[in-house]
């Protein structure tokens, strides 16, 4: 026993030691890391301190330290704004108008990648499907404020190119921006416009990683391309569709800045605010930091534990997982 | 045999009619799509091109009637839009430099095999890729930093982003460890090595991130619309806003920018002068990206 806890020992610290060395001579590995070390310290850690913000009476006449913690009567409400998050109910309507997007978006916008992609494979022609990839994937680098421009001009009641031709038919003039409804249609079918065709990158992915043997065996059999399409294709790329239809079903409350805040307008404001946009509003315009950090603290939190949910059940499918 | 013979001719024959037909509905599917993608932009592009009597007469559809580039021209006649197109490139070149210097030294002692720590380190770095501070802190950070209306508020924020280090990582991940290995055996330090072996070896990821990172900055909205306020910091994308929005009187301070409102055709030209950059850049660089990506989406 007393040996064997002394080669241990002696074992262990072999490998401190080794430790030690390896640190020693990969020095300059260290050195490397100062620097962005200290960027995520800077600009992604410290700011987690700012939570804080959210259970206290912040004043922007104060620091972060010095504001008392929330207190309501008197007496100490360390949740008092994310409760008076939850009694608004232009926050509701916000939270609302948040997962109506996201689901809409992934209603209607998820299939449309995996289409594509089959239609690619497709493609014989391999300077055409080159083509068509390089001006499919092209809408992904425009920002959403050049979408907006673009966007502006051709659903312009006016003088934009589809009221014209609707003109033409005698139909018209479509507010695509302006009225309600439209606006939500116009939101989903830009955000196809913009991500379709670059999503269908990790669709080919998958389908260049079946076997090919499949295909040579079905050629056998007399399988003609749709039923190859259909029994070697899709059941290829059914977990890459599933992973991403998870995935995505776990960004339900995630939304950027840019797209619902270039798009949207006052007039369609009770269903374009969403919570990016109202944060913005409220928060940095209007300066009431203690209920926008709650509002945010809780979609973060939110988002993490979907996220978290996410990977598990794509584990639990026999998935990699995605960390 | 005669029979089955035939029959398998028979088949034949309608197997490569039915390749055909489907052939011809990907065709026509896809020239749909390249379509859809493509109209929206020429038509803003003819606008743009297109004399103002053109456009107030509804003539032009998908191609410049009466060629004229007045647009163009009030729009670089403008000193205030002159000087954000040249913000703009500076703070993209200016980013986009900081980000590649960034990514690359995080970047490479990540990918070390024998680097004690860098379980945590990793750790640390992509944990801030699922959980981020959020609006409001990190816009109270900025602030006590004083780099709100400050041009180093678009350069250093953007720093890493982790999604582009894991692709460069990865990347230096796959070079051949003996390469490493034998320049160690000739005493060579990590700074030779990375500079002399991993870079020359990684252009194609190179070349992916610092389009991602030169678009990214281009086209970067909120952190201006959130940070700035000072109308000399404004840069394309929030101006093409402010254009679009008809809201340019509001800056009417701004020498000559009260010509910008109202007109299609020069709103047109805005935009387009906001895209011509990215579809500059574009073609040459397409070639990487799409395998950068996939690095990126596989080896996560």
């Amino acid at each position: 026993m007393l040996m064997e806890d002394a080669a241990r020992n002696a074992a262990q610290k072999k490998r401190g030691s080794a430790t030690l060395k390896l640190m020693r001579t990969n020095y300059s590995l260290y050195i490397m890391l100062l620097l962005p070390l200290a960027y995520f310290i800077t600009f992604r850690y410290i700011p987690m301190t700012n939570i804080v913000v959210a259970f206290k009476d912040y004043s922007i006449f104060k620091t972060v330290w010095e504001s008392p913690w929330a207190q309501t009567g008197g007496s100490l409400d360390l949740f008092k704004y994310f409760k008076q998050a939850f009694k608004s109910a232009e926050f509701l309507r916000v939270l609302g108008n948040t997962i109506t997007l996201n689901f809409l978006d992934l209603a209607f916008g998820f299939f449309f990648p995996v289409i594509l992609a089959l239609l690619l494979n497709e493609i014989t022609f391999r300077k055409f499907k080159r083509f068509t990839q390089t001006v499919l994937y092209m809408p992904h680098f425009l920002s959403w404020i050049i979408i907006y421009g673009m966007a502006a001009q051709i659903f312009a009641p006016q003088s934009g190119v589809i009221n014209i031709m609707l003109r033409n038919i005698g139909l018209g003039p479509i507010h695509f921006l302006d009225d309600k409804l439209l606006w939500i249609f116009t939101y989903v079918f830009l955000g196809i416009w913009q991500s379709a065709g670059y999503n269908t990158i990790v669709y080919l992915a998958a389908i260049t990683g079946i076997n090919p043997e499949l295909y040579e065996a079905a050629e056998v059999d007399g399988a003609g391309r749709l039923r190859k399409i259909v029994h070697i294709t899709l059941p290829g790329i059914r977990q890459t569709i599933v992973v991403m239809l998870i995935l995505n079903m776990g960004r339900i409350l995630q939304i950027s800045f840019d797209r619902p805040y270039a798009l949207g307008n006052t007039l369609v404001r009770s269903v374009a605010d969403v919570i990016s946009t109202y944060v913005y509003r409220v928060g940095i315009v209007a300066q009431q930091f203690s209920l926008t950090t709650a509002v945010g603290l809780f979609q973060s939190v939110v988002c993490l534990i979907f996220l978290i949910g996410a990977n598990i059940i794509t584990e639990k499918l026999g998935e990699k997982g995605i960390w | 045999m005669a029979k089955e013979h035939m029959s398998r001719g028979s088949n034949a024959v309608v197997k490569s009619t039915a390749n055909r037909i489907i052939d011809m509905i990907v065709v026509l599917v896809c020239l749909i799509a390249i379509a859809v993608c493509l109209l929206p932009m020429m038509n803003v592009l003819a606008v743009s091109l297109s004399s103002k009597a053109a456009i107030t007469r509804n003539l032009v559809y998908f191609w410049p009637v009466d060629l004229d580039l007045e647009a163009y021209k009030s729009v670089f006649n403008d000193s205030g839009m002159r000087h954000t197109l040249w913000l703009s490139v500076v703070v993209t070149v200016t980013s986009t430099l900081f980000c590649m210097l960034m990514t690359t030294l995080c970047a490479y002692p990540l990918s070390q095999r024998r680097f004690p720590g860098r379980a945590l380190f990793n750790t640390l770095i992509i944990l801030t890729m699922y959980f981020n501070a959020g609006m409001i802190p990190d816009y109270l950070n900025i602030k006590r930093l004083g780099l709100l209306n400050n041009f180093w508020v678009m350069v250093l924020p953007a720093g890493i982003s982790v999604f582009n280090m894991i692709i460069l990582k990865s990347f230096f991940r796959n070079i051949p460890e003996s390469l490493q290995e034998s320049a160690e055996m000739e005493g060579a330090s990590h700074w030779t090595i990375l500079s002399r072996i991993y870079l020359p070896l990684s252009t194609p990821a190179l070349a992916t991130i610092a389009l991602f990172y030169a678009v990214g900055r281009w086209n970067g909205f909120q952190d201006v619309r959130l940070y700035v306020t000072d109308p000399k910091l404004y840069t394309i994308q929030f101006r093409l806003y402010q254009i679009i929005m008809r809201q340019a009187s509001t800056d009417a301070n701004m020498e000559g920018v009260q010509l910008l409102v109202d007109s299609d055709s020069i709103r047109a030209a805005s935009v387009m002068f906001a895209t011509i950059p990215i579809l500059a850049v574009y073609p040459w660089l397409q070639r990487y990206f799409v395998s950068g990506v996939t690095i990126g989406a596989v080896k996560g």
